[in-house]
């Protein structure tokens, strides 16, 4: 049946419906399990071999030797396009991607998360943990 | 002479009108969320855009005629408010009334859609001509049934006062029953006036930006706004007296407080119509008004002679 | 209504358009007498990019091509790419990529109803279509790892597993959609204010359609019965079971019908991939280098036909990539499709080929000056034209540069 006003009874329900969208930055949107966000780097288990320097289509991810078989991470968190390639070309499991999404800063050098090497799985540098 | 620049400014001037306009806005804004399953703005949100837009700098286009473009919101807004003083408000008594009112508060009510039909013509912007000019046919098209509709009920009540319509209503309460289809079209009308969905078609965001308001920015367009705000609550005010001119006589507070109640429902039904429609043509609108609208409210306006007659 | 002829510029800044884009209307009071369509404000250069970069970094620029239909241009590339390499991809992972395709094919399909609906004035659909439509994007970043950009396609197969406790979340997640979908449909054929909007408008004859070589809905709508994923099998289309969708009304409500009907077939075909889904490893190793070789890939995007062209010269970089988004074959149409039409038209007929300008323009060549330049230009010489060309437009980017370096 062809009428005017087909959605009535729909809107009239949304009434007394607790509403579809949330009060975002006061009410956090958790992302599942397995999502690409924000990397990490696992410096001990580093062996130097670049492969995710190579394979990064951004070039985000740089690693450095700071000392015998010691290597630390700086990732440009402002190209990383968090494709998670790095995560599958690494032969040791050194990187990982967490679920962490909120990255945006105001200052551009706490884009570049640096993973030292001494302290592992720790970052040095403040960057985005807000 | 202070009582009538308390009248003009604060009480039912300038201030309350202002202030009841901002939350009809509130009311309309957050009613259409709900409607719309979402969270919708905070209380203070029309007044923060307000706040924000007078803050801004207004920008005139180079090719306008300057004088209109600054002109006419301020005329729109000077007429919307002077409306509201001949609508009875918390007794069947308008704060100033005469006979002939009623075509007042209408030609005051027609003035805002002339004003933005001029400011968007004089911007030179092809898109806010194409608005004023959409403005202007959709006012030949929803003027005469809103005309009618509000007509009706005075001839009844034989006479061309609002406040004495008023009184008659609330001697006669059954009669006003019986404009129940007059109500319906000017409800209708009034949402082509204020150019809400169905008939935004003036102001249709993906055609045309912003219609007549294209060039408007600033100071300006929150004068724009506010009338649009203001002239909501008139017409809404307006349709609350002729056709629900009930309980008025039970004194100034519960008469006023039933007054800002009907206001709210007929926003509250402006609303909820422009949730349920999609946007019509130009053509369409026409059409359905002049094939649809304009015979009820002649139909409304015969019955309501017949009845005349018939109490002689 | 003035007499006179007036241009109204329909973008590259405009509400109706998500994207940039010009249509340059010329008006008579309301009619619409003509019209001049401008792309290329989108050019990004990833054909060219695509070049300098590795086939395994190319799988995430050309998913980047599109921010709706990623997973289609994904898969389109490694499709060549794997024909050119001879690569045998699984069995599961055929079944894993073309679940993310119809998925993708849903939440797009979901967006384009919504977006009509705004384009129309009836912003209360949009509200509840997008609403829906978050339903299968929390799906999709469940399943991949992420709401647009879900980086599932490898050159041999995909990069994820569905794991046994993701199916019920599936289906729980087809059963919403199908119950939603089905009332939108009842909105889309009785709500009279859309049908008024949609019906009748944008006529797009049978003839004209296959003359103008439209693709996807915007074909099937006028009752061309094209369908990349029938005519062509690729992925694992070749074994389920679905149907093309056809209308032949010829206008935007036909379209309407056919994506909505499309988003039925969609759930048909989620329920046949998970309850069909193969064991087995999900992807093969690809080498690094892929031998030299060219190939030709076709994939029915949301949007219709999407063409990748792939040669390899035996490095581990393409030689070339040529990629043909299926908004280059609608966008002819548009302008024969609002002759004579409404100015309110406009939205709802561009809105209907469910462009993406973005897809489209990424590699488009715009010169005025054909004749003037050679037909190959060295790299130094492209650069030297840019720099010159924007001097003349006032822009002096290598001035630019200094005073970011100084910063």
């Amino acid at each position: 049946m062809i009428r005017p006003g087909k959605m009535i009874l729909q809107v009239l329900q949304s009434l007394f419906q607790k509403p579809a969208t949330t009060r975002y930055p006061f009410v956090k949107a958790p992302m599942p399990k397995g999502f690409r966000g924000k990397l990490r780097f696992t410096s001990e288990r580093c062996i130097g071999c670049r492969a995710c320097m190579r394979d990064c289509p951004a070039a985000a991810i740089t690693i450095r030797k700071v000392g015998e078989k010691k290597f630390e991470a700086e990732i440009d968190l402002a190209r990383c396009i968090s494709c998670a390639q790095c995560v599958d070309s690494c032969p040791r499991d050194a990187l990982e991607a967490t679920p962490e999404f909120e990255l945006a800063q105001l200052d551009p050098t706490k884009l570049k998360v640096v993973f030292h090497a001494n302290l592992a799985d720790v970052e040095d540098e403040p960057a985005t943990k807000t | 002479m202070a009582s009538a620049l308390f009248y003009i400014l604060i009480f039912p001037g300038f201030l309350f009108v202002s202030v009841f306009g901002l939350a009809a806005e509130y009311i309309d804004r957050k009613l259409c969320a709900k409607l719309q399953n979402r969270v919708g703005p905070p209380w203070f949100q029309p007044l923060a855009d307000l706040v924000k837009l007078v803050a801004k700098e207004t920008v005139m286009p180079v090719d306008a005629d300057l004088t209109i473009f600054r002109l006419m919101p301020v005329v729109a807004l000077t007429a919307a408010i002077t409306a509201l003083l001949y609508i009875p408000m918390w007794g069947p008594q308008a704060l100033f009334s005469f006979q002939g009112d009623v075509i007042v508060v209408l030609y005051l009510l027609t003035i805002p859609t002339l004003t933005f039909f001029l400011g968007g013509w004089y911007s030179r912007s092809v898109f806010s001509m194409i608005g004023a000019a959409r403005s202007i046919t959709q006012l030949f098209a929803y003027e005469i049934p809103l005309f009618l509709s509000i007509l009706a009920p005075a001839l009844l009540a034989n006479t061309w006062s609002l406040s004495e319509m008023t009184v008659f209503y609330g001697q006669h309460p059954r009669y006003g029953l019986f404009n129940f289809a007059g109500f319906w079209i000017a409800l209708t009308a009034l949402l082509g006036k204020l150019e809400k969905v169905p008939f935004d078609i003036p102001e249709a965001e993906t055609e045309i930006v912003a219609g007549s308001f294209t060039e408007y920015s600033g100071r300006l367009l929150a004068f724009f706004r506010m009338t649009i705000n203001i002239e909501m609550v008139v017409g809404a005010s307006l349709l609350a007296a002729v056709f629900l001119p009930y309980g008025l006589h039970l004194g100034p507070l519960v008469g006023f407080v039933l007054y800002l109640l009907k206001v709210l429902l007929v926003v509250a039904l402006l609303s909820l119509s422009r949730t349920v429609f999609a946007r019509l043509r130009i053509d369409q609108m026409i059409d359905f008004c002049w094939k649809y609208v304009a015979p009820v409210a002649f139909a409304q306006l015969l019955a309501d002679l017949m009845l005349k007659g018939l109490l002689g | 209504m003035p007499e006179r002829n007036f241009t109204i510029p329909i973008g590259p800044q405009h509400p109706a358009l998500k994207e940039p884009e010009s249509f340059n209307v010329t008006l008579q009071g309301e009619k619409i007498v003509g019209m001049n369509v401008r792309l290329g404000y989108n050019h990004r250069g990833i054909e060219k990019a695509c070049e300098e970069r590795t086939f395994v970094q190319d799988v995430y620029l050309i998913e980047r091509v599109c921010g709706i239909c990623s997973h289609s241009h994904s898969t389109c590339f490694v499709q060549a790419v794997e024909e050119i390499a001879g690569l045998e991809v699984p069995k599961r992972g055929l079944y894993i990529r073309t679940l993310v395709a119809e998925l993708e094919r849903v939440h797009s399909h979901l967006l384009w109803l919504g977006v009509a609906g705004h384009e129309i004035g009836f912003d209360t659909l949009l509200m509840y279509t997008w609403r829906d439509r978050e339903v299968v994007m929390d799906l999709l970043a469940l399943l991949t790892g992420n709401r647009v950009h879900y980086g599932m396609n490898t050159i041999g197969g995909v990069r994820r597993d569905i794991t046994a406790e993701q199916i019920p979340q599936i289906l729980a997640a087809v059963d919403t959609l199908e119950e939603r979908t089905k009332y939108y449909a009842q909105v889309a054929t009785q709500e009279m204010t859309i049908i008024k909007r949609l019906s009748g408008v944008g006529v797009l004859s049978h003839e004209d359609a296959k003359h103008l070589g439209a693709v996807g809905p915007t074909a099937r709508a006028s009752a061309v019965d094209r369908d990349v994923r029938r005519d062509d099998p690729y992925a694992a289309y070749g074994a389920l079971s679905f149907n093309v969708v056809t209308d032949n009304h010829n206008d935007v409500y036909g379209r309407t019908l056919v994506r909505v009907g499309e988003l039925m077939e969609a759930y048909k075909l989620i329920r046949q991939i998970v309850a069909n889904l193969p064991g087995g490893p999900i992807a093969v190793k690809a080498p690094r280098k892929i031998p030299a070789g060219e190939a030709l890939s076709r994939y029915e995007a949301p949007r219709g036909e999407d063409i990748h062209y792939v040669r390899a010269n035996g490095t581990d970089k393409p030689e070339r990539v040529k990629i043909r988004a299926p908004t280059l074959a609608n966008v002819q149409v548009v302008a024969h499709m609002l002759k004579d039409r409404y100015l309110a038209d406009l939205p709802i007929v561009i809105a209907a080929i469910d462009p993406c300008f973005s897809c489209t323009d990424r590699a488009i060549r715009v010169r005025s000056d054909v004749d003037a330049m050679p037909e190959t230009m060295s790299w130094p010489a492209l650069r030297a034209q840019s720099i010159d060309w924007y001097r003349q437009q006032g822009i002096d980017f290598t001035q630019l540069n200094r005073t970011f370096m100084k910063k």
